[in-house]
């Protein structure tokens, strides 16, 4: 094309951004690639030096992950009788045989109640905040908001001992209850300020206009704010389950045997039966799961621009 | 439908008075049309009466009852915002039925069908109910935001320059049809606008605001004949009415200050010498653009005239409106 336009980026500009974008991404998705390649290898595979990128795949450490095993003698095993299922067979190889389930299931669920639940009460409170802060004359208006900002100021973690103090005198230790509220408190600073960003940009022009039509301001809210908002919602979500859902520190002082997450469980995998990579790996595959599919479920509601052009201004 | 009392009204945003001390009668019925340049307070009346700004100072009635602490929606007003405001997530057709369906109003399915398809039949929006309110052009959403108001029977219509944003035709037509609605339905209506047109041929009523104070009330022809002040007069008639030192002419009152001359009421062809400047031709008349003794006047004549730029004509006032040095009319 010979004609020169200034909105529209040349045919070199294309060719840079493209490979500046594909580069990241592959940077981004190889320790990913990693993790579940190195589910699907044998112990030995996940091992060998140097790396194979190519292997025989194997669910061993999918098993793994799930089960505890016992190593047991000849005439154990004998005594035992010959597999039953596929998977009995799997780890009947290396002279194992499967003594029950572990507990990543009951890890895992503690991750996905304590990461959504914590998810769900942070974008409640803080789209009410939110909207409160952006709406109303609320007194001290921005020394409120940077005191709330001012939580995020230093790492949770430095609060650690006075939370875990509380934690044991309010008997929420080890609760999913007090996880729930611990990961809340932590990220609703985020959310609110993120919400009230979200919520200052949707005119105020809809509430009026669905007052007069009728409706109650909870109702207008409701109704009108909340649906043009979804998009700030989704993406706060995101932000706060992702938070919630790889939270470590909190995780190994405060849970142990009840409320214990799926972060603290999946590095003790490895110490079952010598280096068990894939297991671990496995784990971590697992883990990501939730979260991926999560964001793409939200992803139409992260394209922005739907609510622009509606009101002139 | 129902008259509208403000009394007293006073408001004030973050130091700035917008609402001095107005009180205002909206006859049952009417069509009351205020005018005013930005800032005057025009949008302010609407919002008050509407609900969504309360009065520092002062009460609202409508149907005679204060209206203090009422929200919008015990109000029972319908509002056209400047801003369309459609709600950018639902369709036209949602749109309309919005208030409808209003805890309020709670219309059965029917009736929200029938008087969609009426609103939309009268707007020329029929074709458009399916759409996304965000694709439509601006005329259109204007338009809808009518629409919006229309489809209610409320005590009254707040409309803020709702054809501001419509093509010469479209308004032309939206400005009968809003006028025979208000005749049909005998529907109260407070109106906006900066627009003469819209103000002498649809008004019962002009409010003329300036800063915050209402300074004339009356019918388009008592506003635009006899104004009470150089500010009321500038309000209405297009070319805007020329304003010059009271002596320029002979015979002005003792204490005027300066003389309102309506570019229809200068009287060409006696009188004293003015210089052509230009000639637009627009039509149906022609504005002559004279300077008569070092001022610029306008004046309106044949639209076949063949005077031409740099000749001369004889001028003088016929029915002069003289002002004091304070701008306000002398009897």
């Amino acid at each position: 094309m010979s004609s020169y336009s200034v909105t529209e980026p040349s045919q070199r500009q294309k060719w840079f951004a493209g490979i500046l974008v594909v580069g990241y991404a592959l940077i981004t998705i190889l320790p990913l690639v990693w993790i579940i390649a190195t589910s699907f290898k044998s112990p030995s595979d996940a091992i060998a030096y140097p790396p194979k990128t190519f292997f025989e795949p194997t669910v061993e450490g999918y098993v793994n992950v799930f089960t505890t095993r016992t190593r047991l003698s000849e005439e154990q095993l004998q005594a035992v009788g010959e597999p039953q299922t596929w998977y009995d067979k799997l780890v009947r190889k290396d002279g194992l045989v499967i003594s029950g389930p572990s507990r990543f299931a009951e890890r895992f669920t503690n991750s996905v109640i304590i990461g959504f639940g914590s998810t769900v009460l942070c974008i409640v409170l803080g789209t009410a905040a939110a909207y409160a802060f952006s709406r109303f004359k609320v007194p001290l208006r921005d020394d409120l908001l940077f005191f709330i900002l001012s939580t995020r100021m230093m790492p949770p973690i430095a609060v650690a001992i006075p939370i875990f103090l509380m934690f044991r005198s309010l008997g929420l230790n080890d609760t999913h209850a007090g996880m729930i509220l611990l990961y809340t408190a932590v990220n609703l600073s985020l959310s609110v300020w993120l919400l009230k960003g979200f919520i200052d940009e949707i005119p105020v022009e809809y509430e009026e206009a669905a007052l007069i039509d009728g409706y109650t301001r909870f109702q207008a809210f409701y109704k009108v704010v909340l649906p043009q908002a979804a998009t700030g919602i989704a993406s706060t979500a995101i932000f706060c389950l992702i938070f919630a859902w790889n939270e470590y520190a909190f995780a190994v002082l405060l849970t142990s045997g009840n409320a214990q997450t799926a972060p603290p469980f999946i590095p003790t995998i490895i110490g079952v039966s010598g280096q068990d990579w894939p297991a671990v790996a496995a784990g971590a595959t697992l883990f990501l799961v939730p979260v991926m599919v999560f964001t793409i479920l939200l992803r139409k509601h992260l394209l922005r621009g739907i609510t622009f052009g509606a009101v002139r201004k | 439908m129902a008259e509208v009392v403000l009394e007293n009204v006073s408001k004030t945003f973050a130091g700035t008075i917008a609402l001095d001390n107005v009180s205002l009668t909206v006859p049952d019925g009417s069509f009351v049309v205020l005018l005013g340049p930005t800032g005057a307070g025009k949008t302010t009346t609407l919002r008050m009466v509407s609900g969504l700004d309360t009065p520092d100072r002062g009460e609202v009635f409508i149907d005679g009852r204060p209206m203090r602490g009422l929200a919008p929606a015990e109000r029972n007003v319908a509002m056209v915002f400047q801003q369309y405001s459609l709600y950018p997530h639902l369709t036209v057709r949602q749109n309309l039925e919005f208030p409808l369906k209003s805890p309020l109003l709670k219309t059965p399915r029917e009736e929200i069908d029938r008087k969609v398809s009426e609103v939309a039949e009268v707007l020329q929006i029929a074709h458009k109910l399916d759409n996304k309110a965000t694709a439509l052009s601006g005329g259109e959403m204007q338009r809808v935001s009518i629409g919006r108001a229309l489809v209610r029977d409320p005590q009254i219509f707040l409309m803020d320059e709702p054809l501001s944003s419509l093509d010469a035709k479209l308004r032309a037509d939206l400005r009968i049809e809003l006028k025979r609605i208000q005749a049909r339905s005998g529907a109260t209506l407070l109106y906006v606008t900066h627009d003469q047109i819209e103000a002498m041929t649809m008004a019962t009523h002009v409010g003329v605001l300036n800063e915050g104070k209402l300074v004339q009330f009356g019918s388009p022809r008592e506003v635009y004949e006899q104004p009470v002040s150089v500010y009321a007069a500038t309000r209405l008639g297009q070319p805007r009415i020329n304003v010059l030192p009271a002596n320029i002419f002979a015979g002005a009152p003792l204490g005027a200050a300066s003389i309102g001359l309506r570019p229809e009421h200068i009287q060409q062809g006696e009188g004293e010498d003015a210089l052509v400047k230009r000639v637009e031709h627009l039509g149906d008349q022609t504005r002559l653009h004279l300077t008569f003794r070092k001022h610029d006047l306008i004046t309106v004549t044949d639209a076949h005239t063949p005077l031409r730029g740099g000749e001369t004509i004889k001028i003088q006032p016929s029915k002069p409106l003289y002002f004091d040095a304070a701008g306000m009319r002398l009897a």
